[in-house]
């Protein structure tokens, strides 16, 4: 177990604590990993702003974590704070506590923002009165932000409600930004001075990041990290300061830059103006409150600056020691460099107030910098344009006191930590830091191990900030070698470093605690890298599981992560490939299930493709009778069938029901009660396998037809002027010898077709004895039919000649087509006719342009409504707007007509709607907004070659038969259900994944355990008959502690993602983000109230096999469906929603969190992919190159101070400006370098069902902001709660809850 | 004057016409009493090789509701230059071209020789002529293959400037882009669902959508031409194209169940041909030709369903209103037919089929707008082929003989008034002051369309004398016709013939006699039929022989009684059907041959002779051959077979035994030279099968009843309860007798 607390730096407790933890670290550094984290979360209501610091780490069983989180008198408001920081939450707390009727005005324009500055004026008033401009920033905000801010600001006064705006918070969590930003509004405060500015501030936010010089995004960082160093600060913050005045005009330029992009995530492009205009909408609107604005500003920023930070590491500038330390602990540094951004921020107070100033003033200063801290949280939370303006304003005017406080270090590392987005993180720099000497010594013991002084290490840091910030890095980093010292440490304990890294932050805040008072008072903000980290749980899976094979004889053992890579060796249950759970032991009865609120779930992908070195599944032909089932529940023979009366009779695992053994089944036992031939038989042996099915299993009784595969082309304008159709011909030219078959030596069975369509259909007779093909129009589309039997449906071999022919033509005869509308329900009608006809199942691929407005059965029309959104009429934008496609798909899953879309959109077309059938036939969409041939031909052929060559099978009923006792209840994925059993696909292909919930209906014995038989009855590409059995059982258990020890996260996440997008469907996106919120936190209460050990209410602890479900949650709530982006289309969302549903467990991990990939830390020596970072932009170097993959997009992101060598390496060119950020794909150059990584793209695009197009995105390029949003946890600029904030209000919850 | 006989066949020959009576009674009593209507056959298109066409525009009456054209007959002042139309009376100036104009200059129209005339006018740009194939798919092979043969030979046949156009059904309609390269790219249709015009012109794209400029105006017809392009190309530019299209011409694929029939869905590929050619070229020649191998089994227009249980309805099922599709079916091509004509388009049907093919139903496609109809029993026959070539015939100019768009009006003097017409034609409901109440065949107006038009085509013209008994017309009086016919010559000219014709009233009491000898018999017996044929189409069977006998008391009408123009015992629905539409459309001559079959012997007692159509006509040593328009039957006698079987033939010394036995032949084949449709072609002999063609056609005059009686030696016993001619003569001699007191 591991703790973290979260204590108020003034509370007795987490001072006890720290001494302890300093000492035990200090004397066993190396258990340190093992034990747990403390962190402390000091709300100081005061400031309205959070500090979390770790403060003691105690180790249990490793199957939980626990932060406390002790909160002073003010805690309440801390955490209301928080809540605000959650940018929704804490608002609503607010508005009920101050004045509810104002709040709601407020909210609805810009609510987050507003309570936040409320707050923060507040606070101004109350901590700097010296500051006249705080409170004029204030006053400022409180204009912006409207009356509802000032109502805000005076009951924060009085201790806001801590715990009502919590619960309430949540919801306005939703709202954005604003929410979080209350708390920060108080560190705003401060800034507020700034604010003032604000409106100035837009501009200069990211003014400030351009002055900052080279590193616009640099200017905070820079600034904070110098704050550790004297000499640098200085330099920096002058230079900062007045650059983020002028500057500010900058900065907004780059947001709106980049915001445009982010449109374009999923597909081409999409023009940069809207998402300017978004953009824009929020300045002027809130131009004052502009908090948000800020926000995103202020990330760009930071991450820029701590890339510049590592930079200097590499470069190993720094003495030599700290570079070699880099090598390994190259993730450390990294935190420790967005560590320094912050700093950065802060330099620019710096020179403005003087730091001896701000000592004395301490407490108030301290609680102003504090809120300045917060700032950042708001900037990145909210107002990005604004908030970014903000940084550096109140930078200026809040440091003189900041300065006075904490000194120059506390004010710097306030504006740094906002700006870095996680508070938390600066939080802990700045303790340190702050306390100058002092904390680093702590912090230095905190490492522990490390026993350079804390000090150093984070100097370092700083000073690589710093150095990036100025420009270049190298002179800081020099002066700094404690960073390489630091790095080491955590890369030392390679497990450990988690550990350590928490252990730092820890340690910071103790020793500031203990050293000053008033430090104490200053809140700590949570170190992001005390927080639990997905990187961290996902090598110490790998380290610990990735080594031996894993067996599934053992019931209710969970598997390794899906991010590990292991073998299973079947032993009786179905591989973790073709079943995860998301829990191996369940609860035995309802009671316990329903108390957990752990969802039972499986995740089966039935044909799931194997690695090469394990078997697929054997074939078992049971003779003509067909397979062996028990009579009552028709379960398949399975192994927990057991066999009584010496092998006469069976009895059933799941029903108890005892069957006849028939005579040519019949095997004595031997003197276990096993079958003597049970290893000879893959169905009592095995956990996964295939049965022949006999006549009795086809439709009809009758021997199926091998299935046909069918083209159909739009040739509309857009289609023929974008490339497709000449794509799609050209193509298929080759394409076709490679038509799925069971014995590759053996010619395809499969049969296929050709139609192209624009406003009519042309269906093409391609016989073989045919000359030239024929081409035949039915323009009757209100009624369609299949003009032609013979020669249409054809064999590839045979008819070559003729489709060759035809491919060659179909682009040349519509080359000059000028007609623009489209049909689709006529076109996925002729392909089901077509079957029909051909009595065979199938599938059809359907290349598609626009919206179908032609006069037509399922004419659409364009219902693209963006005001919608966030309304509770937003699901009627996912549902389907005729239903006709309903019944359509309805008639394609009866005839086993399965729908594959591929989507090349130039705008609005519908997703929801054109949808409908390829979900419902367990079909897949694939979009390609904007196509070009010449930067998205590649990724379409890709998908296009996997799709038509992946093995299916068609026509498939899926049925999950489950033990008395539990029951499958829901089921998520791509298909159609005509009851409530059965899962029909008219096809199944190996990457579709189908989710299945189970539910209660008895008790479960933990004796037997729960068994669950999933068989599915599909057609193969050869025309066979087949069933695939997946077997699986888990335990049951009666200790909710082994409910909690026996779960995965991934898996439960991949449930939660689906239920809640099929939820956006029928409730209103608030409503689903709220009770997936609650769930979660019922989750972690349950068991913090039931299976953990007693402990101090503030402590937040989670079960160690859940630790990182705050944060993918996280993940989830803001992914694109259900909290959009200005910039995401409806499309879009509808596309991802999708797509979401049939993804298994790896998908959707990570789609959900990305994989960072460092490419300054590849070894090109080895076969190792280097360790993946986290999605943080304060992880980024300046001076490196980092592999972004969510399953969907890779991108290429590149450090402005990357190095020469790498980007000649990688580029061919050493010069950052010479890169084109259009290119597709990497040169192919002659060095070991590019090889590798090309190779390693190239194995990572081999891992995901989909080609990811590789984007190039230089930093600072209008194209970041598409990949910040990729940085899941930051705070996103459409609202996104960053992942500290986002675990803080979850511990709200979960108190809340306790309570 | 000559004889009568020769002053009908001069009268003939000008002008194409045969009146029922040359001397017209001169009241509408008198005419009442003469059971047999003043009408005519009229020829419109009568071939005139000796009658050059005059190139500038009829003079018309300027009168508004007379407009008849300056003919003979009228008055003419020349030196004030005047002339009174000889139909309203009204004086009307020549126009300012005919200034020349003297006793001595006259123009051809007012020449007594040119009492039929044909105008060259110029009316618009020509128009190419349009020939679009509708070609049933569900054929034997063998029969498809010949038919691709026919097609392709034919399109060698078709003016090179003619635009062509191809659909092809089965259980699906397809239309087939003709002016594609690479891919053959057709539009197709099911064939199950009817489609309005504008659902057709759509979906072939022959609409273009509607500009901001002329909203939902209709294509002008140049657009529309150009837009129809695709699907109508001239011949000589597609020609190789086509022939390739029809060369892999593939039967209908979708299988056909045991016990079904293939589904052939006529109807809606007629609709289809309609509906494209009313959208592209309305009001121009065109032909839609279907050729056809079976009934339509489904869709709107079906005649039996695909079961082959059930089968196709007969005479019976159809009396006793069994016939499900009937009613519906015929209500739909009707439909069709009225669309087709509007537009001036006619419809050809070729029927090549063992069993009916729907003629029935479709029948009125054909005869509402003149378009053939040819029955067969295969496409692999000679009999199609040859009707198929002779389509594309050409006249002495190598002209086509076919003309189409044909507008004929009728202008009659005040004593008359017009009833009405039966022929290949539709009313155009234009009223008239010459248009009568009183309607015999179509009538109620005096235009009619004809649509499609051949130099045989030919109508019957009924009138009305409306003179009261009390007023008298004067002594020398004349009534007067006009025909004028407007129509699209096949080399795309617009052509008008006028024909004018008078005829002398007579007071039927006082010359009863002159009114007897001018009555044509022959004529009178065609008129009538076609009266009889008219009613029959639309009234039960035995009413319309009622009918007829009581009107009617001539010979030859005891063969019109036993012919399948009225009798359908024997005959397939569709049969009658083909048979009554060649009957109301062919010239006199042909009509009478229908009526009563010719019978020439051939023996060596002397030169051929044509012999009584009589049972005692067939003798064992003469051989016969029989023409009865649609079959032609050389039957040998029993000893000649004999002699045939044994070869003398063969002997040199037996060479006057060849010659006798090749002149029937000869004969056969002048016949199988000019008509059209191509008669069947029978060589029989005695006892052998076919020889029931000539059986049933003769009088009855021996049967097994009283062959003894009537002795062994002469004539052949007819094996039918049929009552011969004598007993019917008596019978009808009683009648009168009977009905006269």
């Amino acid at each position: 177990m591991i703790r973290w607390e979260f204590c108020c730096a003034s509370s007795p407790a987490a001072h006890v604590f720290r001494p302890l933890k300093a000492s035990e670290r200090l004397t066993r550094p190396l258990k340190l990993f093992l034990q747990q984290n403390l962190i402390n979360i000091d709300l100081l209501p005061q400031f309205l702003f959070i500090l979390f610091s770790p403060v003691s780490a105690v180790f249990r069983d490793r199957d939980e974590l626990r932060m406390n989180v002790n909160q002073q008198p003010h805690m309440a408001s801390p955490y209301g704070q928080p809540q605000p920081g959650y940018q929704g939450y804490p608002q609503p707390g607010y508005g009920g506590g101050h004045v509810p009727s104002g709040y709601p005005a407020q909210y609805a324009p810009y609510n987050g923002p507003g309570s936040a500055y409320q707050q923060g004026p507040p606070q101004g008033m109350r901590g700097p009165p010296t500051s006249g401009a705080p409170p004029v920033s204030g006053a400022q905000s409180y204009s912006q932000f409207g009356q509802g801010e000032t109502q805000n600001g005076p009951p924060p006064m009085g201790a806001p409600p801590q715990r009502p705006p919590v619960s309430q918070t949540y919801t306005p969590g939703a709202v954005n930004l604003s929410g979080p930003q209350p708390p920060f509004s108080q560190q705003f405060g401060a800034p507020p001075v700034s604010m003032q500015q604000m409106t100035n501030q837009m501009a200069s936010m990211q003014v400030g990041s351009t002055a900052p010089s080279p590193a616009g995004p640099g200017y905070a960082p820079p600034s904070v990290s110098q704050a550790a160093m004297s000499a640098p600060y200085t330099p920096a913050a002058p230079p900062s300061f007045p650059p983020t005045s002028a500057a500010p005009s900058q900065p907004p330029p780059t947001e709106a830059v980049a915001r445009p992009p982010p449109q374009s995530y999923y597909g081409a492009p999409p023009p940069a103006q809207q998402p300017f205009p978004n953009a824009v909408p929020p300045f002027s609107s809130t131009g004052p409150t502009q908090p948000q604005a800020p926000p995103p500003v202020s990330p760009q920023s930071f991450p820029q600056a701590p890339p510049v930070s590592q930079p200097p590491f590499s470069t190993a500038q720094v003495p030599p020691g700290p570079t070699q330390s880099y090598g390994g602990p190259l993730p450390p540094t990294q935190p420790s460099f967005s560590r320094p951004l912050l700093p950065t921020s802060q330099p620019s107070t710096f020179p403005a107030g003087p730091p001896p100033t701000s000592t004395p003033s301490q407490l108030p200063g301290v609680m102003q910098p504090q809120p300045p801290v917060s700032q950042p949280s708001p900037y990145h939370s909210g107002p990005h344009p604004t908030s970014t303006g903000f940084p550096p304003q109140v930078g200026a005017p809040p440091r003189p006191p900041f300065a006075g406080m904490q000194g120059p270090p506390m004010a710097p590392q306030g504006p740094p930590l906002a700006s870095q987005g996680p508070p938390m993180v600066q939080a802990n720099h700045v303790p340190p830091t702050q306390p100058g000497m002092p904390p680093g010594p702590i912090s230095a013991s905190m490492s522990g191990p490390p026993p350079q002084p804390g000090m150093q290490g984070y100097p370092p840091q700083q000073n690589g900030a710093f150095g990036q910030v100025r420009g270049p890095q190298p002179g800081y980093t020099g002066p700094y070698p404690g960073q390489p010292n630091y790095g080491a440490p955590p890369a030392a304990p390679a497990p450990a470093p988690p550990a350590t890294k928490r252990l730092d932050p820890d340690s910071v805040p103790s020793p500031q605690a203990s050293d000053m008072p008033p430090v104490q008072k200053t809140r700590h903000r949570i170190d992001p890298d005390a927080i639990p980290s997905p990187i961290q749980v996902i090598e110490d899976d790998k380290a610990n599981k990735g080594s031996e094979p894993f067996t599934t004889g053992v019931r209710g053992q969970a598997p390794p992560l899906v991010t590990t890579k292991f073998q299973v060796k079947d032993q009786g249950n179905a591989s973790p490939r073709y079943i995860r759970c998301t829990a191996y032991n369940m609860p035995c009865n309802s009671d316990m299930a329903k108390q957990s609120q752990v969802p039972l779930a499986a995740v089966i992908k039935p044909l799931a493709p194997l690695p090469p070195d394990e078997t697929p599944p054997y074939l078992v032909d049971h003779g003509e009778s067909g397979p062996i089932r028990c009579n009552r529940c028709k379960a398949y023979m399975c192994p927990y069938m057991q066999f009584i009366e010496g092998g006469r009779r069976f009895q059933c695992g799941f029903c108890s029901c005892v069957t006849e053994v028939p005579p040519h089944y019949f095997q004595h036992l031997d003197h276990t009660g096993k079958r003597v031939d049970c290893y000879d038989r893959p169905e009592l042996s095995m956990g996964s396998y295939e049965f022949m099915a006999t006549v009795d299993y086809c439709k009809n009784n009758k021997i199926p037809q091998p299935p046909a595969f069918i083209f159909l082309i739009d040739v509309s304008y857009n289609a023929v002027k974008n490339g497709m159709v000449g794509i799609v011909c050209q193509e298929l030219k080759t394409l076709l010898d490679y038509l799925p078959r069971e014995n590759p030596d053996v010619e395809s069975n499969i049969r296929v077709g050709f139609v192209t369509y624009n406003k009519v259909l042309h269906f093409y007779n391609v016989k073989a004895s045919l000359a030239q093909p024929q081409m035949m129009v039915v323009s009757d589309v209100a009624d369609m039919f299949v003009p032609l039997l013979d020669g249409f449906l054809v064999n590839v071999s045979e008819s070559r000649v003729v489709i060759e022919s035809l491919l060659d033509q179909i682009p040349e005869m519509f080359a000059d087509t000028r007609e623009t509308e489209t049909v689709f329900g006529p076109v996925i009608q002729a392909g089901l006719e077509a079957l029909k006809a051909a009595d065979c199942a199938g599938k059809l691929f359907v290349f598609h342009s626009s919206l179908p407005i032609a006069e037509a059965p399922g004419k659409l029309k364009n219902r693209e409504d963006k005001k919608l959104v966030g309304t509770d009429k937003e699901k009627s934008l996912f549902q389907p707007q005729v239903s006709f496609y309903n019944t359509l798909a309805k008639e394609c899953v009866v005839q086993g007509c399965c729908v594959d879309l591929f989507l090349f959109p130039n705008q609005y077309v519908d997703v929801a709607t054109l949808g409908v059938v390829p979900t419902s036939t367990g079909g897949s969409i694939y979009k390609y907004t904007y196509f070009q041939a010449s930067s998205d031909q590649e990724r379409f052929l890709n998908d296009l070659r996997r799709d038509v060559q992946k093995p299916m099978g068609f026509d498939a009923v899926m049925r999950v038969r489950t033990s008395t006792g539990i029951r499958a209840t829901d089921f998520f994925g791509s298909f159609y259900m005509s009851n409530t059993t059965d899962v029909e696909l008219a096809g199944l292909d190996c990457d579709k994944t189908v989710t299945v919930e189970f539910r209660h209906d008895d008790k479960l014995s933990e004796e037997t355990g729960a068994l669950m038989q999933c068989a599915v009855l599909y057609t193969s590409c050869s025309g066979q008959r087949r069933l695939r059995i997946h077997n699986m059982a888990v335990n049951c258990c009666s200790q909710l502690a082994d409910l909690y020890r026996n779960c995965e996260t991934d898996t439960v996440i991949n449930f939660f993602a689906k239920y809640a997008y099929r939820s956006v469907l029928s409730s209103p996106i608030k409503n689903v983000r709220d009770s997936l919120v609650n769930q979660c936190a019922q989750i972690l209460a349950c068991y913090r109230k039931n299976c953990a050990s007693p402990s101090s209410a503030g402590q937040l602890i989670l079960p160690e096999c859940m630790k990182l479900l705050p944060v993918y949650l996280n993940c989830v709530l803001k992914s694109d469906v259900l909290q959009p982006g200005a910039d995401i289309s409806l499309d879009d969302r509808a596309y991802l929603r999708q797509l979401v549903s049939t993804m298994d467990v790896s998908e959707s991990h990570v789609f959900f969190y990305p994989r960072l990939l460092p490419l300054q830390k590849l070894d090109v020596e080895s076969i190792s992919v280097p360790v993946a970072v986290r999605d943080s932009e304060e992880r980024l170097s300046r001076g490196g190159v980092y592999l972004l993959e969510n399953g969907l997009n890779i991108f290429l992101w590149v450090g402005v101070n990357a190095q020469q060598e790498l980007l000649q390496n990688i580029f061919g060119t050493p010069a950052f400006g010479q890169i084109d950020p259009n290119m597709t794909s990497l040169p192919a150059l002659d060095n070991p370098f590019s090889k590798r990584l090309r190779e390693i793209i190239e194995s990572v695009r081999a891992q995901r069902s989909r080609y990811m197009k590789l984007m190039v995105v230089k930093q600072e390029d209008k194209l970041e902001l598409i990949f910040k949003h990729f940085l899941v946890e930051d705070k996103s600029n459409n609202g996104g709660a960053s992942y500290v904030d986002f675990l803080c209000h979850m511990h709200k919850e979960i108190r809340q809850l306790l309570s | 004057m000559s004889t009568y006989q020769e002053f009908i066949q001069q009268n003939e020959d000008r002008d194409g016409v045969r009146c029922s009576w040359n001397l017209w009674p001169s009241s509408r009593l008198e005419a009442t009493r003469l059971v047999v209507p003043v009408s005519c056959l009229y020829t419109p298109l009568k071939e005139r090789p000796d009658l050059p066409p005059v190139q500038y525009e009829p003079v018309l009456c300027s009168r508004a509701n007379c407009k008849a054209v300056l003919n003979p007959l009228c008055q003419v002042d020349f030196r004030a230059k005047i002339w009174a139309c000889n139909f309203c009376f009204q004086r009307n100036s020549f126009p300012p071209s005919y200034a020349g104009i003297s006793e001595v200059n006259q123009p051809a129209e007012l020449m007594p020789q040119f009492s039929t005339i044909e105008y060259i006018v110029q009316r618009g740009p020509p128009t190419p002529l349009i020939f679009l194939y509708v070609v049933d798919t569900c054929l034997e092979e063998e029969d498809l293959q010949a038919l691709k043969e026919s097609l392709q030979m034919s399109l060698s046949l078709l003016p090179p400037n003619a635009l062509v156009g191809l659909i092809t059904f089965g259980r699906m309609i397809q239309i087939h882009e003709l002016s594609c390269e690479g891919i053959a790219k057709s539009y197709v249709f099911r064939g199950t669902k009817e489609l309005t015009p504008k659902q057709i012109q759509e979906m072939l794209g022959l609409m273009k959508p509607a500009t901001s400029g002329q909203q939902g105006k209709p294509l002008a017809p140049h657009d529309a031409a150009a837009a129809s392009c695709i699907f109508l190309q001239p011949v000589q530019a597609v020609d190789m194209n086509l022939t390739d299209l029809l060369g892999e011409l593939q039967r209908d694929p979708w299988p056909v169940p045991q016990g079904k029939r293939p589904l052939r869905s006529t109807g809606i590929a007629l609709s289809i041909a309609i509906g494209l050619l009313e959208g592209t070229f309305p009001n121009t020649g065109a032909r839609v030709m279907l050729f056809t191998g079976g009934p339509p089994t489904q869709g709107p227009g079906m005649v039996v369903g695909d079961e082959l249980k059930p089968p196709i309805r007969s005479w019976h099922d159809i009396q006793k209103d069994n016939a499900r599709h009937l009613k519906k079916a015929t209500k739909y091509y009707e439909a069709l037919a009225n669309r087709a004509a509007v537009n001036g388009h006619s419809v050809d049907i070729y029927a090549c089929a063992l069993d009916q093919t729907g003629l029935l139903e479709m029948k009125c496609l054909s005869n509402l707008t003149g378009g053939h109809i040819v029955m067969g029993d295969s496409f692999n026959t000679s009999l199609f082929k040859q009707t198929f070539q002779r389509v594309f015939s050409k006249d002495y100019n190598g002209e086509f003989r076919m003309a189409f768009g044909g507008t004929l009006e009728v202008k009659t003097s005040r004593e008359l008034k017009i009833s009405g017409a039966i022929g290949p034609c539709v009313s155009l409901n234009t009223k008239g002051p010459c248009v009568s109440d009183n309607e015999m065949g179509v009538g109620g107006t005096c235009q009619w369309k004809i649509c499609s038009l051949t130099p045989a085509t030919t109508l019957a013209m009924y009138f009305e004398v409306v003179n009261q008994h009390n007023a008298p017309v004067p002594q020398g009086g004349r009534g007067a016709v006009q025909f004028v016919t407007q129509y699209q010559h096949s080399n795309t000219q617009r052509r008008i013939r006028v024909t004018t014709i008078a005829r002398n009233w007579a007071d039927a009491q006082s010359q009863i006699q002159h009114i007897e000898s001018s009555f044509d018999q022959e004529a009178s017996a065609v008129l009538m039929a076609r009266l009889g044929v008219f009613r029959a189409e639309s009234e039960e069977g035995p009413d319309v022989l009622r009918w007829l006998d009581r009107q009617l008391i001539r010979l030859f009408m005891f063969h019109l009684r036993r012919s399948p123009f009225l009798q359908v015992f024997n005959n397939s629905p569709d049969e009658s059907s083909y048979y009554r539409h060649h009957f109301v459309r062919q010239d006199l001559t042909q009509s009478l041959i229908m009526i009563q079959p010719i019978l020439y012997s051939y023996s060596f007692y002397g030169p051929p002779e044509p012999v009584l159509l009589d049972s005692s006509s067939i003798l064992p040593d003469r051989i016969l051959l029989m023409d009865t328009f649609f079959q032609l039957v050389i039957y040998h006698g029993e000893t000649i077979a004999q002699w045939r079987k044994a070869g003398y033939q063969e002997m040199a010394e037996y060479e006057n035994f060849k010659q006798l036995l090749q002149a029937p032949l000869d004969d056969a084949q002048e016949i199988l030279q000019t008509r059209f449709p191509m008669p069947r072609y029978i060589d029989t002999e005695h006892g052998g099968s076919q020889a029931r063609f000539l059986l049933s056609k003769v009088n009855p005059s021996q049967t097994h009843n009283n062959l003894y009686a009537w002795g062994q030696e002469s004539g052949a016993p007819i094996l039918t309860d049929d009552v011969s001619l004598q007993v019917f003569m008596d019978h009808l001699k009683k009648l009168a007798v009977s009905s006269s007191a």
